[in-house]
């Protein structure tokens, strides 16, 4: 991937340990965010603020969990075993980040359990990427090198937000997703470059991923509505269109290596702008697809309330028996 | 060819191919972690096993893990069954990794040089996958009214397969004091199906190997 992307996320926990060293006394929630300081679990904040945050660190949590789906769906099957073991530690690296991300979301005053049951019944939101399916092995590597690639394009400037546990929270994460981008980046440049089927089924992967992954970056700003206040806020540094501009042109080159085409017949170099233009995604299908009418998301959504269901007897069996071995433990 | 590091690469591998399936379907977010860990453990383990066996003969770890049919692969019955419910995926991991340890405390003191370096390193992992199950048994067979029924049933539906694991009595000092601190009953011995080891495997392998290997087979030759 891009290397400037990762001097960035190193330069952000540089600028956080400044902030915490010079940590204004008695300062107000403006005077902290308009100093470029960070907010943390303690100090005050207005309602909204907390609100905002809580809603969009819980959806990234959520994306992490639902995410382990569609690239879990292709363990069983990868095709040798050093793939296997990279997309193992792959999804349990996800995983992790959902983990990291709930903690961040619980010193804004909610519980974990709360939030996964907004998840499950539908009142919170994960990325709509996920409603996707894998289809082929490929797709493995297109997720891996564009929706991996995506994130990191929106999550390196949240290294910055003004939030403290979040913007911590992003650099563990970002310093993770790059090198998981970098594997799937490796997995369809083999494929590319193997046998006939492996390039076309690249190529099939390619084709059919590159538009959700443009949509990742939310709609055009036009008629993006929490925009305004998060970039008041510090919590945002760019626009939607920002930052899809950032990955349109960051991916152009790499398709070029790979030999791949992007799918796109509008794709070329604006000389003026001094960036590529390229046809947007369909955001009458983004909005069909956050509303709950993805290929996938009835079964993302099934499978997690299933694994939730299943699962309660071992909670409660791991309840009980910290119950009683506490009691047991006070009174011996 | 090693058979013994072919009979604990299969073990490993076949292990690893049934934990992975927890994937995303874990009781709690920790247990996806964990479950995917003890996963890419085993499945370490296998590569290394697999690698050493496939030397003798010029065969890859990817040739013996994906171009080998039922009738090749030699490992113990325990590790094909399936999942099941969280506690007989938890008493299979038990009874597996005590007899794992075992076996690689074993290979890690004895003649042959290689096959110590990489019970080294396996065992210190097993250690780790024995203790999670071992708290897991504890918890389920002394939690609930709910959660001891489930182990116990666990405990006495896998006991049979046991018996193909070979050293039982070390084997039974391992696990006998875990299954009495989770107050459930050790099953008696009796019914003692086997045959993983000569190649002969439940119904259950096929099934498995096909997934496993559908990408690989419909390409042959190519890389990935």
């Amino acid at each position: 991937m891009d290397d400037a992307l990762l001097t960035q996320v190193e330069a952000a926990e540089s600028d956080l340990r400044t902030a915490a060293a010079a940590r204004l006394a008695a300062s107000t929630f403006d005077e902290v965010i308009a100093a470029d300081q960070k907010i943390e679990p303690r100090d005050a904040m207005p309602e909204a603020y907390r609100k905002t945050l809580i809603r969009q660190i819980a959806q990234h949590a959520h994306s992490e969990i639902i995410g382990m789906q569609p690239e879990g769906n292709w363990i069983s099957r990868a095709p040798s075993l050093k793939r296997k073991a990279i997309l193992l530690a792959k999804v349990q690296d996800e995983a992790g980040h959902g983990l990291y991300l709930y903690a961040a979301a619980e010193t804004l005053g909610v519980s974990r359990a709360d939030l996964v049951d907004a998840l499950l019944d539908g009142r919170q939101k994960y990325s709509s990427i996920f409603n996707y399916p894998t289809l082929t092995w490929a797709d493995v590597g297109a997720i891996g090198w564009l929706v991996d690639g995506a994130a990191i394009v929106n999550q390196v400037p949240l290294c910055r937000c003004s939030y403290g546990p979040y913007a911590r929270a992003m650099i563990r994460v970002c310093k993770e997703e790059s090198f998981h981008q970098r594997q799937g980046y490796e997995i369809l440049h083999t494929l590319a470059h193997g046998t006939e089927a492996q390039h076309a089924m690249a190529q099939d992967a390619l084709d059919r991923w590159w538009y959700p992954s443009l949509a990742m970056f939310g709609p055009p700003d036009a008629d993006s509505t929490h925009s305004e206040r998060s970039m008041a806020w510090k919590i945002k540094r760019f626009s939607n269109d920002e930052l899809r501009q950032r990955f349109v042109d960051m991916c152009v080159g790499q398709a070029e290596i790979l030999g791949l085409r992007i799918p796109d017949d509008g794709l070329r170099w604006n000389e003026q702008r001094g960036a590529y233009d390229f046809t947007a995604p369909d955001y009458a299908e983004l909005m069909r697809v956050i509303k709950g009418d993805g290929p996938c998301n009835r079964q993302r959504i099934e499978h997690r309330r299933r694994a939730h269901a299943e699962g309660a007897w071992v909670r409660e069996a791991a309840e009980a028996y910290a119950r009683k071995h506490a009691t047991a433990t006070v009174a011996a | 060819m090693s058979s013994e590091a072919l009979e604990l690469g299969d073990d490993a591998l076949i292990a690893a191919q049934r934990l992975a399936e927890w994937c995303a379907s874990a009781p709690e977010l920790e247990e996806d972690l964990a479950l995917a860990n003890i996963a890419l453990d085993q499945l370490g383990a296998a590569r290394l096993f697999l690698s050493y066996a496939g030397e003798a003969d010029g065969r890859t770890e990817d040739d013996l893990a994906y171009l080998r049919d039922d009738r090749e692969f030699r490992n113990c019955l325990l590790a094909e069954l399936p999942n099941g419910d969280f506690a007989v995926t938890m008493a299979k991991l038990l009874f597996l990794a005590a007899a794992q340890k075992l076996r690689y405390d074993a290979l890690a003191a004895g003649p042959d040089a290689r096959l110590a370096a990489i019970a080294a390193k396996t065992r210190k992992e097993t250690a780790y996958h024995l203790d999670h199950a071992a708290r897991w048994v504890v918890r389920l067979g002394d939690g609930t009214a709910e959660s001891h029924r489930r182990m116990q049933d666990a405990v006495d539906a896998l006991w049979p397969y046991t018996h193909e694991l070979g050293e039982r009595a070390a084997w039974l000092a391992l696990v006998e004091p875990v299954l009495a601190e989770a107050t459930l009953d050790r099953p008696a011995d009796g019914w003692a199906p086997a045959g993983g080891r000569d190649g002969v495997h439940t119904e259950h392998l096929s099934y498995l190997l096909a997934e496993m290997q559908v990408v690989h087979r419909a390409h042959p030759g190519a890389r990935w």
